[in-house]
């Protein structure tokens, strides 16, 4: 069922549609579904957005108790296609190593759903989108949005698939905070929560890298205040640069050490100038030339925005455990010990304030040296726990387990 | 664990270590269970399997913790002087701290903490006052290594060791109340001892106490 086209509800069920909804088709480049939401979103920052567009893709075929759903929620520069090939780079979806038939997300016993997130640039609303006011794209007239925000988005495309309770919410990274507010929002509607190399809050130093992508960004000329669009032009140079700054932070020194230590590119002496000489520039600069075709640099400032507003105990009183009062949520905490974007401590924090109210958590720090990058590769031992965590979370649930 | 990795080998009590076969005979059906220092998990699946219990575990070790979750447990990597303080009190109905006590590094914080957490809390220990111990360092002048603690001063985590009547004065001082306690031999059977008698001090090679705190 991978990249299958339409969704497995039987049509006979009665679907909850709370708002006037409609599923639209995405543009030719980008296939999958969209959901078109009429009533507009009430955002954080005080904004009513609508209509609104979700672009989604569903992976797998939901069980007719509606008890199988995994919502799958990706990280920063991600997207909905987390498996199968990418309409537009031809890779693997960015998820490829964990979901598939047989794999540990396994689409012959769940209905993975992955959406790309409001303020995304492959098909969400976002800046990238026409203004439906204006026809032209919102660039900088866009609301801000925040992680909050891309969750009650969420939650209405999960209505709409008749979803009441999902039985695991996932994700890394960025897509781990939204696990979180999912459990701390919703905490009814999801039966096993897994965030993984995340954190409750962004921390200076996450603030301070966004800070250096966003400046890259709005230093290019190109990007004319957000307005490059309407001047037929892309700020290439400056989303080349976030980007290759942003990566460095996904890695560690072991592994950039490993697969570059100081070797040098197509050539045996330095050239005493400054093209990329040595190997980990020239791998750099791909990695900033290849996200440009695929990324809005709009798209790019608000997604950082939402992750740096990110503070889920905030908006608890200061005390993050009281986010999670109550919660009869199964939780499962993954980092790894190379990360240090959202290094074990992060995590950590999450298990302490779960474990203040008693909630069910399981916590496992895997030993890699692959860094935070490690969530989206293969890792055996990260696989193991988690399959053995869905497993024990299926039979709570009463599904079947092989 | 058998070689398979399954804990399939765990359904039969008979198959857990001897305090924790008794620890699984005190706990009753339906308890919400915290076992510290929970190894891969032993007890938390067999009091899951047939006593129905909420079990959570607490493991220092990464490859402990990873085989109870990957076999379906809850279990954090954490330890007890670290990661106790967090839990609310009366968490619940049983706090474990089977064998673990003697490598904390605040035994007094964490017996403390474990009434807190805990509305009982099961501790077992070994008996650093066993007469073969005394006689081994009483005629040898070495660090004693014997079935139960057995390994060298320079392995073992074990940092503070203490006797059965060390450890029923630290009760006495911090006011928590022995509810049970049961001597046992090398092999962590039952032994009819009183054990807070000097000879339950001499011949028994662990002990395990159920205990609660003062407050109630």
């Amino acid at each position: 069922m991978l990249g299958a086209p339409a969704t497995c509800i039987p049509e006979t069920s009665p679907v909850p549609v709370p708002s006037p909804v409609r599923e639209s088709a995405l543009r030719p480049e980008r296939p999958g579904q969209a959901l078109v939401v009429e009533e507009p979103l009430a955002l954080d920052c005080g904004v009513a957005l609508g209509p609104y567009t979700i672009a989604y893709q569903t992976y797998g075929r939901l069980d007719p108790e509606r008890a199988n759903a995994i919502l799958v929620c990706h990280a920063l520069t991600g997207d909905q296609y987390a498996a199968g090939r990418h309409p537009v780079t031809g890779k693997p979806g960015w998820w490829e190593t964990l979901v598939g038939p047989g794999k540990v997300l396994d689409t012959e016993r769940y209905f993975l759903i992955c959406a790309n997130v409001l303020g995304g640039c492959m098909g969400s609303t976002g800046p990238l989108e026409p203004n439906p006011r204006t026809g032209k794209p919102w660039g900088l007239g866009f609301p801000v949005i925040t992680v909050a925000d891309m969750v009650r988005a969420q939650v209405k495309l999960i209505d709409h698939l008749g979803i009441e309770s999902l039985f695991c919410v996932t994700g890394g990274s960025m897509g781990g905070m939204q696990v979180l507010q999912w459990a701390a929002s919703f905490p009814e509607r999801v039966f096993a929560a897994v965030p993984i190399a995340t954190a409750a809050r962004h921390s200076a130093q996450n603030i301070a890298f966004h800070e250096v992508g966003r400046q890259a960004i709005m230093a290019d000329p190109n990007w004319a205040q957000g307005n490059y669009h309407e001047l037929g032009r892309r700020p290439e140079r400056g989303l080349a640069v976030a980007r290759m700054a942003a990566h460095i932070t996904y890695l560690s020194e072991p592994a950039l050490h490993r697969k570059f230590g100081r070797n040098l590119q197509d050539r045996d002496q330095l050239t005493y100038g400054f093209d990329a000489d040595f190997q980990v520039e020239n791998y750099l600069r791909h990695q900033g030339i290849s996200f440009v075709e695929r990324f809005d640099a709009n798209s790019y400032l608000y997604i950082t925005r939402a992750c740096d507003y990110f503070d889920l105990a905030a908006e608890h009183g200061g005390v993050l455990a009281n986010a999670f009062r109550g919660t009869r949520t199964r939780f499962c905490s993954i980092s790894f010990t190379s990360d240090w974007l959202y290094p074990t401590a992060e995590n950590r924090a999450i298990v302490h304030a779960l474990n203040a109210v008693a909630a069910n958590v399981s916590f496992v720090e895997i030993a890699t040296d692959k860094g935070h990058d490690a969530f989206l590769l293969e890792e055996p031992e990260f696989f193991a726990t988690l399959r053995g965590f869905l497993d024990g979370c299926a039979r709570h649930r009463g599904l079947a387990v092989p | 664990m058998s070689a398979d990795g399954s804990l399939g080998s765990v359904d039969r009590p008979a198959h857990l270590r001897g305090d924790l076969r008794l620890v699984a005979e005190i706990i009753e059906p339906g308890s919400r269970v915290l076992d510290i220092g929970c190894g891969e998990g032993e007890l938390l699946a067999f009091l899951a399997q047939h006593k129905g219990v909420d079990g959570r575990g607490m493991e220092l070790s990464q490859s402990g913790v990873n085989a109870g979750v990957r076999h379906g447990l809850s279990v954090i990597q954490g330890d007890a002087d670290h990661d106790l303080e967090d839990y609310p009190s009366d968490a619940f109905d049983y706090v474990v701290l089977s064998q673990t006590l003697p490598a904390t590094r605040r035994p007094r914080q964490v017996i403390e903490h474990l009434v807190r957490i805990g509305r009982r809390a099961i501790v077992s220990f070994p008996n650093f006052g066993h007469w073969r111990i005394r006689l081994r360092l009483l005629l040898d002048g070495r660090m004693p290594v014997t079935p139960v603690l057995s390994q060298v001063w320079y392995e073992t985590p074990n940092i503070h060791l203490c006797t059965i009547t060390d450890f029923v004065a630290l009760c006495e001082e911090t006011r928590v109340v022995i509810e049970r306690s049961v001597t046992l031999d090398g092999a962590g059977l039952p032994y009819r001892l009183n054990p807070r008698g000097t000879l339950a001090n001499l011949l028994a090679e662990q002990a395990l106490f159920v205990l609660r705190g003062g407050r109630n």
